[in-house]
């Protein structure tokens, strides 16, 4: 599904990315680990096509196309999710209207009718419920107001209502308490964990991993994936830190 | 003997039409006061689109008796000249609200002039302007708040903000204050910025296009100006119109 090879990429001229390599293929969660700095978060812009993140060299392929070469909204349409760490606010824009918009302008791009006003309330209202969302705060701006765990939960119910092929997420765990770690989780397992679809977890710590159990496991640091392995890894890396593991 | 002369046309030495198109202005030159006298405890609302290609300069004198309350929204957006002029006086108790969207996006001067006199106590008056500016457009906004001696228990506000698309836009904004009472409450804000690219990024990612994104924030922007109108919807869906065919 995504294979990403010897990706090279800088912020601001400087070097974050230096020669990632990872295959993640359908039915597959893997996660990503590693120290502070190591490139994480730029993972997830990059494949998110976030402007100023820059890629000076390697190639990536989804689903057979060229991401790379896509527009971000492009990118969503193809079925690429990025679950922010930092999810943005946006004051005066409800979160109905938006994931309407959102939404129908993916299916309309993927040559799909768009769906009715009474057919999205009804799919919305489906996806806040696994979230235990009130229905009420979607009719809120985008985020505005929101607590930590009430944000990562609102891009939970927007993963759920989109629909991605593949998600990659930023630190969803962090800002979480301990209910809604578990209501996260179980949410990317309902809405995620199925043979066509796929997920990167990008995280520090394994609590979000005894909920959505990964397959693959890779510690990413300077830039590059130093090590893979199975669950097993990131216990060991919660026991002995990242630099006991990756020395 | 009385005679009235017509008073000459304006230059740039003079304050209130220092950003003005004055050669659009000389066609409608002089601009005839339309006067609104509210009796005690009258209400009374009014709304001005000012679109297309003609040139529109009005001049507005409101008086507003004891407890007198006025409600004004204005949809500036014609594509030539657009300056709407209000001088408002409120007497005891008296409300005046004014909420106003300028819309340009190829090189038209729109402008918003008001003076807001608090000569009674107790009055309130709330004036809320939202400019969205592209291409070698000119937005202003000159607005005076004169509290008058005695004039105990004002409130008035000011919130005044632009958004520039192009850097070739110009806006202009000037709230005045002039305070002549002990125990009054003048707040006054005034912003002129950019869209947010971090939330234009967020948007896109879920799958809007750039033009779409751009559109449900500026569009929230501007609805911020017809909050609380009887006319909302369809002053909403006009700025609509305009934002969708400018982009």
């Amino acid at each position: 599904m995504l294979q990403i090879t010897d990706l090279h990429a800088t912020v601001a001229d400087k070097p974050i990315l230096k020669g990632l390599s990872l295959t993640v293929n359908a039915g597959e969660i893997h996660a990503i680990m590693g120290p502070n700095g190591a490139g994480k978060s730029t993972t997830g812009y990059v494949l998110g096509g976030r402007p100023g993140y820059e890629v000076t060299g390697g190639t990536v392929t989804f689903e057979g196309q060229d991401l790379l070469a896509m527009a971000p909204h492009e990118r969503a349409a193809a079925g690429l999710f990025l679950g922010f760490q930092y999810p943005v606010e946006i004051p005066g824009v409800s979160n109905v209207q938006f994931l309407r918009e959102a939404l129908n302008a993916q299916r309309v791009a993927r040559g799909e009718e768009p769906l009715s006003g009474g057919a999205f309330l009804k799919l919305a209202r489906e996806k806040a419920a696994l979230l235990r969302m009130d229905m009420d705060m979607l009719k809120r701006p985008v985020n505005v107001g929101f607590s930590g765990g009430e944000k990562k939960r609102a891009e939970m119910v927007q993963m759920g209502i989109l629909d991605p092929r593949l998600a990659v997420l930023d630190e969803t765990d962090s800002g979480l308490d301990i209910d809604a770690l578990r209501i996260c989780g179980e949410g990317i397992n309902a809405i995620m964990r199925k043979p066509d679809k796929a997920v990167i977890l990008i995280t520090h710590y394994q609590r979000l991993l005894d909920y959505v159990k990964p397959d693959k496991v890779h510690v990413l640091a300077g830039g590059r994936i130093v090590r893979s392995g199975g669950p097993e890894l990131a216990l060991a890396l919660e026991r002995e830190g990242y630099e006991a593991v990756v020395a | 003997m009385n005679v009235a002369l017509a008073p000459s046309l304006p230059t740039r030495a003079d304050e209130e039409f220092r950003y003005s198109d004055l050669a659009a202005l000389e066609a409608l030159w002089p601009v005839a006061p339309e006067q609104r006298v509210l009796a005690a405890g009258e209400e009374d609302r009014l709304v001005l689109v000012c679109e297309g290609a003609e040139p529109v300069a009005r001049k507005l004198v409101v008086t507003l008796g004891e407890g007198a309350r006025y409600d004004l929204r204005v949809l500036n957006c014609g594509t030539a000249f657009g300056r709407i002029e209000v001088d408002v006086e409120l007497a005891d108790g008296a409300d005046f609200m004014l909420g106003a969207a300028q819309l340009g996006t190829s090189g038209q001067t729109l402008e918003i002039v008001t003076t807001v006199r608090h000569t009674g106590e107790g009055a309130t008056s709330r004036q809320v302007v939202r400019s969205v500016l592209g291409g070698a457009a000119t937005g202003t906004y000159l607005g005076r708040v004169a509290v008058a001696r005695g004039a105990n228990g004002t409130d008035a506000e000011q919130s005044v903000r632009a958004m520039l698309l192009d850097r070739t836009a110009t806006a202009n904004a000037r709230p005045e204050l002039e305070i002549f009472a002990d125990d009054v409450k003048c707040a006054h804000g005034c912003a002129v910025g950019e869209l947010d690219a971090t939330g234009l990024f967020y948007l896109q990612s879920r799958g809007l296009t750039p033009a779409q994104a751009k559109r449900l924030m500026l569009q929230a922007f501007v609805a911020e100006a017809f909050v609380g109108a009887a006319d909302e919807d369809s002053l909403n869906a006009a700025a609509l119109a305009v934002l969708e065919a400018a982009l």
